[in-house]
């Protein structure tokens, strides 16, 4: 389970969190919904400790993560996988050393068979052929990236999975591969997922329960017809924009 | 008027604490390797590719710049050695000059320019699109896969290349210094001999192990506090050059006064 309670984050003189309150069960997907620029890859990045809050408690499975020290952290960060937006592929790694970073004990990463067999199971996971293998992320297009990028945060079969934006910057069809992706892996390896993501028909599509970051807080987290049948302002007006952009495109 | 005079202590506190800010999280960045160094199995490997780099891509550079430096010293040193000053004194000022002072700063220098530009882009390339923090959140110390070894690498191979530099830039201003004056190898081996102290030697060593730590500390520090995209990574490599260059010169007064006097 994640839980953030009543998180306060601020960079110099700019409120970024203004007292979150935001939880997610175990097993369950929740899409975090925003406009650019809210907050919502910082909220990501306080769940795995990489930023760290000015008050507020963040629990994730069962550990209180801005008290825990450097072992304990780098223990619980063993158990969450991390997609980052762009993929954070390491340049100066093959594909198959980027998945093979992924594998978080030790005893299995220097197990050159175990990689042998676990790097092209990942591949396969997200669609992949084994002799992307080979590639270096330079060689991949964007769509392959963040691929990789959820075959690395797998590798390590991580309890928990943490999406920033997977389908930013990606065309349709693309981004509809990897909805489908996030809900084969929530199915698949049953892990409990948060996925950040501006584009309101992915989370509909693929989140148990959908969360709206505004202004520093949560303004509404439930199920997909309590978001649509809500009469707050701002879930409105961000539902409506969709709408708007979905009958201009239809 | 008043605001102008409130303005300088100002900006003076504002300069202050921003240099107190730098020092603290270069003293974090300098514990938290220290703190991985146990992890010999991560950096060891990483440090001996990087110090291959640094040695074998950097020899070029380095022997031809020190080999100029020694030449232009034994010229100038005969251009105005025209008076009642013996041109064996040529041999003492070649030696001097290169091991005390132009070997280890011409190198330290060039080495600002050319490893610590390399480490403060490559660094804040990472850090910008989120390879430092995919390795944290991947449970690995990013201390131990890029600073030990870049640090590790420069402290080892700046002092070998500087000694490089003493004996090629010796050598050539031996070999300028017998085509352009009327010098023999005896005039000059007992020049170089007249005021030398194994200490000179030890004094350029300690000095390219102090510019090691600028060379490489200041740019992965700067690549690591590297934000707002290409702009950021230009500017924290420009910062990392100019930084790295003006702690060389700062050490190189600083350690004359202190192991000279």
């Amino acid at each position: 389970m994640i839980e953030l309670l009543d998180v306060h984050k601020r960079f110099g003189e700019q409120i970024v969190l203004d007292g979150v309150d935001f939880t997610v069960q175990e097993g369950e997907t929740v899409a975090l919904l925003g406009e650019s620029g809210t907050g919502k890859s910082v909220l990501l990045k306080h769940i795995n400790g990489l930023l760290h809050p000015d008050s507020g408690n963040i629990v994730v499975d069962g550990k209180d993560v801005p008290s825990l020290k450097r072992k304990e952290l780098s223990t619980l960060r063993s158990k969450i996988g991390y997609v980052f937006q762009n993929g954070a592929l390491f340049d100066s790694m093959s594909v198959f050393e980027n998945i093979r970073f992924g594998l978080s004990d030790l005893t299995q990463y220097n197990d050159k068979a175990y990689c042998r067999t676990r790097v092209p199971e990942c591949l396969g996971l997200v669609n992949l052929e084994p002799d992307v293998a080979k590639k270096f992320p330079a060689e991949l297009s964007g769509g392959m990236r963040k691929r990789v990028g959820i075959a690395r945060a797998i590798a390590g079969q991580p309890k928990y999975l943490l999406y920033d934006e997977p389908t930013s910057g990606l065309d349709p069809l693309n981004a509809d591969i990897i909805d489908n992706l996030v809900t084969h892996l929530a199915d698949a390896l049953g892990v409990t997922s948060v996925m950040v993501t501006h584009d309101v028909r992915g989370a509909f599509r693929v989140a148990d329960r959908i969360a709206l970051l505004t202004k520093g807080k949560i303004a509404l987290q439930g199920t997909q017809k309590e978001f649509l049948e809500s009469e707050d302002q701002r879930v409105q007006a961000f539902l409506e924009r969709d709408f708007e952009d979905t009958s201009y495109a239809a | 008027m008043t605001s102008l005079l409130l303005r300088f202590p100002h900006a003076i506190g504002r300069g202050l604490l921003g240099t107190f800010d730098h020092v603290g999280r270069v003293s974090l960045l300098v514990a938290e390797s220290v703190r991985a160094l146990g992890q010999v199995r991560t950096w060891l490997p990483l440090t001996l590719r990087e110090a291959y780099n640094v040695g074998a891509g950097s020899l070029f550079i380095v022997i031809l710049v020190s080999g100029f430096a020694g030449a232009v010293t034994a010229l100038q040193a005969g251009y105005q050695f025209t008076g009642n000053i013996p041109y064996y004194v040529v041999g003492s000022l070649v030696v001097e000059s290169v091991v005390l002072e132009l070997g280890p700063v011409l190198t330290g220098l060039i080495l600002a320019g050319r490893i610590g530009a390399r480490y403060a882009a490559e660094l804040g390339t990472m850090r910008v699109t989120e390879q430092i923090d995919a390795l944290e959140s991947l449970g690995r110390s990013p201390a131990s896969y890029l600073v030990i070894p870049r640090v590790l690498a420069g402290l080892i191979m700046v002092p070998v290349l500087v000694v490089i530099a003493d004996l090629i830039g010796v050598v050539s201003g031996w070999w300028f210094a017998r085509q352009a004056l009327p010098l023999t190898d005896a005039d000059f081996a007992y020049g170089a001999r007249a005021f030398w102290h194994t200490f000179d030697a030890y004094y350029s060593l300690i000095k390219a192990f102090f510019f090691a730590g600028s060379i490489t500390i200041i740019p992965c520090y700067m690549g690591f506090m590297t934000q707002q995209g290409a702009e950021g990574v230009g500017k924290a490599t420009t910062a990392a050059v100019v930084m790295s260059s003006v702690m060389i010169l700062l050490l190189d007064t600083l350690l004359a006064q202190i192991l000279l006097h």
